[in-house]
């Protein structure tokens, strides 16, 4: 061990805030197995037990339309372009049906900046989908739809929030946190809400008692110090609300997008970066894998890089495989790949409370399957 | 306080003692190596062995491979190249095609060709020795490295003579080394299960040890990831790791991450990224007199051979050309890393990208 990742050892065994120096100076550290078991002990000063959790939900892209034009986003059409769509209201239930034929019971809803659709259209939805489905959380709308809600319906973003939260939005998800620093979020998204305005509404909606995940979208044209100050802002918003519930982070994934880059993030970057958010958000409970941009091998190795949580079974995903990456993985895969690691996967639901055994849904792996791997013996 | 020693299951600290003294390794240890859920403990003392042999630097070479045939009778289980009834369509390469294989490539500084093919039963002693011949025809300064041990034997077979006179025949046409594919799981009870027209563990034993009192360097592979046990996986390292000590003549180790698509096994899920992170630490911290350890990125992904260099690998393979073994049914992707790439790749993990020979003597670094 290099002197300067001793000292950064010594702060995590014992328990103390690491600065953005020292971030830097984890993120010049190459060692990965050093930095993996680093982040793995924060991980289990959180998490005691070798236990890796997942949620069983589904993507619904209630409309692609979006006028905001981010130069990452392959998914969004403008309101006259031939592809746009607003699903009926029919075709949501139907795809909530479908979740909840196979054991699910969350859906994470999103969307585009639609500015057709206002307060009481999502009132309307959220409000159907309770009294068809009483038992199915709704996890949606990003902080850039809430806030142009608001704004096309001529409200305050908190009487917004207690519409939308009264109608039967539960949580909020991290989406759309893209980078938190306006230098690069300038460039890759000039027409999107600012740093300080995203942090804003999170902050109202923690103190509303609402609460949600945080994301960071990396690997374009932001730098390492962009990234750390992310971080610290989540860290600082969350010592004064304590109303994330777990963060996650994803590599930008750049076909069919506006914006250029010289190269993808790799495997090994992202195995990094897991390590510095699990050490840098000692605040922030749950830390999850990515193994839509990573596959499942990466997405696996994480779990030894502090994640400590596998997402979401997603049934479908519009957003990122319409940039050219699409890995899929089922619960029965999810489970697999929990044990083959030495974790017993459990559910969860939103706030991250205990939901029972994935062998108990209605698709429940086959001990079989489940079983194989270097340490089932 | 917990211990500085980067090492979260504290039953690897005595083997981690072991490690910093040298020492070796016993069947014990490979199995607690298998079976302890501190994939970065392990890792980490890979990286110790794998940094006292080679400090910084991540090898990587230029070559071509070149699968001559996909005949084959030995109809092994885990295997989608050979070609069987109704599967992909039977091919020989006629020495015209392997000259035009190779001109393909002419603009690519290779240093190495290597090849191996299916066990064809037809084809006679002159076509391996034409074979290499062409090779070193079209490609004079390069290291023809070719046949695994399975196809040496068959090659012995019909050319009906001794197994000395035949390597020294082969060393005449060009062969400058030996592969190490083929070998499998050195296990009987596998090779009834899964290869048993193929040579068994003694004679895949016996026919390597010719091959290096004739004076051939060789690899060695273990394929991982289909019925086969962490013990058989140890027990397989235990036995190639007394070879050594008795010839010294494998030059690199290099696991194999089985891929079940179109296979007998496909009912199989494919070996994750910590089984392949693993067995690359294992074979380091067990393979103690092998020098090289490599994480072979068409079986891997280029991904888990990257984090590999930090979890024991030296070794990356090269550009690799012509590759059909694995080669995706579906999309007939061929897949190809080119120099910027691998360079880049190896570097991007802080490690020295060095060039090399077959041989690991230094192209450029």
């Amino acid at each position: 061990m290099t002197p300067d990742m001793e000292l950064i050892a010594d702060k995590v065994y014992d328990g103390a805030r690491l600065t953005f120096d020292d971030a830097m100076t984890v993120w010049a550290c190459p060692d990965l197995p050093l930095l993996g078991h680093l982040a793995q002990h924060v991980r289990f000063r959180k998490h005691p037990k070798r236990v890796v959790t997942f949620i069983v939900s589904r993507n619904i892209n209630y409309t692609n339309v979006c006028w905001v034009q981010c130069k990452f986003c392959a998914f969004y059409r403008l309101p006259k372009s031939d592809e746009a769509y607003l699903l009926p209201h029919e075709e949501i239930f139907a795809k909530i049906q479908a979740l909840v034929d196979v054991g699910g019971y969350e859906i994470l809803i999103q969307g585009g900046l639609n500015p057709k659709l206002r307060v009481d259209y999502f009132e309307d939805l959220f409000g159907s989908i309770r009294a068809r489905f009483p038992s199915v959380h709704i996890h949606g709308l990003s902080v850039s739809e809430i806030l142009y809600i608001a704004k096309l319906s001529k409200l305050s973003l908190e009487d917004t929030l207690v519409r939308l939260r009264e109608s039967g939005m539960a949580t909020i998800p991290g989406a759309g946190g893209e980078i938190l620093d306006d230098e690069p979020r300038d460039i890759i998204a000039p027409y999107k809400d600012s740093t300080e305005e995203w942090l804003h509404v999170m902050r109202v909606a923690h103190g509303l008692g609402m609460r949600s995940t945080a994301t960071m979208m990396y690997g374009h044209v932001e730098s390492i110090e962009h990234r750390i100050k992310h971080l610290m802002r989540v860290r600082e918003l969350q010592d004064e609300t304590g109303g994330f519930t777990a963060f996650a982070a994803w590599s930008f994934q750049p076909d069919g997008t506006d914006l250029v880059i010289e190269k993808r993030s790799s495997g090994l970057e992202h195995l990094k970066m897991m390590a510095l958010c699990r050490l840098m958000l000692d605040n922030v409970d749950g830390l999850q894998a990515s193994w839509v941009t990573q596959g499942p091998k990466i997405a696996q190795a994480s779990l030894e890089y502090g994640v400590n949580d596998f997402g979401q079974t997603m049934m479908e995903e519009n957003v990122v495989s319409a940039a050219g990456t699409s890995h899929f993985v089922n619960a029965e895969e999810i489970c697999r790949l929990i044990r083959n690691a030495g974790y017993t996967p459990r559910l969860r639901n939103a706030y991250y409370d205990d939901m029972g055994d994935p062998d108990d849904l209605p698709t429940a792996p086959t001990a079989a399957t489940a079983e194989k791997g270097a340490d089932n013996e | 306080m917990p211990t500085r020693i980067p090492i979260r299951d504290e039953r690897l600290l005595p083997l981690h003692a072991k490690v910093l003294e040298g020492d070796r390794l016993s069947w014990d240890d490979g199995l607690l190596l298998y079976e302890s859920h501190d994939l970065n403990g392990v890792g980490y003392m890979a990286n110790i062995v794998r940094e006292r042999k080679h400090g910084s630097k991540a090898y990587w070479v230029r070559n071509q491979h070149l699968n001559y045939t996909n005949v084959c009778n030995k109809f092994c289980r885990f295997c989608s190249f050979y070609a069987k009834k109704g599967g992909p369509v039977a091919y020989t390469l006629s020495m015209a095609e392997v000259e035009e294989r190779l001109r393909a490539h002419l603009d690519i500084p290779i240093t190495e060709v290597h090849i191996v093919g299916g066990i064809h039963p037809r084809l006679p002693y002159s076509y391996y020795l034409d074979l290499l011949q062409t090779v070193r025809g079209v490609r004079p300064d390069a290291h023809i490295k070719a046949f695994t041990m399975i196809e040496l034997q068959q090659i012995q077979l019909v050319a009906n003579k001794p197994m000395d006179e035949v390597l020294s025949d082969l060393r005449d046409a060009g062969l400058g080394s030996l592969p190490g594919g083929g070998v499998e799981v050195l296990s009987d009870r596998l090779h009834v299960e899964l290869f048993d027209r193929k040579l068994d563990g003694e004679e895949w034993l016996e026919t390597a040890r010719a091959a290096h009192r004739a004076g051939f360097r060789s690899n060695v592979t273990m394929l991982y990831g289909h019925l086969e046990r962490p013990v058989e996986r140890v027990e397989h390292m235990v036995k190639i790791r007394e070879l050594q000590d008795e010839t010294g003549g494998f030059l690199t180790f290099i696991p194999l991450s089985f891929h079940p698509e179109n296979t007998d096994l496909d009912h199989i899920p494919p070996p994750t990224g910590q089984d392949d992170l693993r067995n690359i630490a294992v074979g380091r911290l067990m393979l103690d007199n092998v020098d090289h350890i490599k994480s072979f990125w068409i079986m891997n992904t280029a991904p888990i051979t990257q984090v590999a260099l930090w979890y024991g690998a030296d070794d990356t393979d090269g550009t690799i050309q012509e590759y059909e073994i694995t080669r995706d049914a579906e999309t007939n992707t061929r897949q190809v890393l080119t120099r910027a790439q691998l360079v880049e790749m190896i570097a991007e993990a802080g490690r020295d990208p060095v060039e090399r020979d077959t041989m690991y003597n230094v192209i450029a670094a």
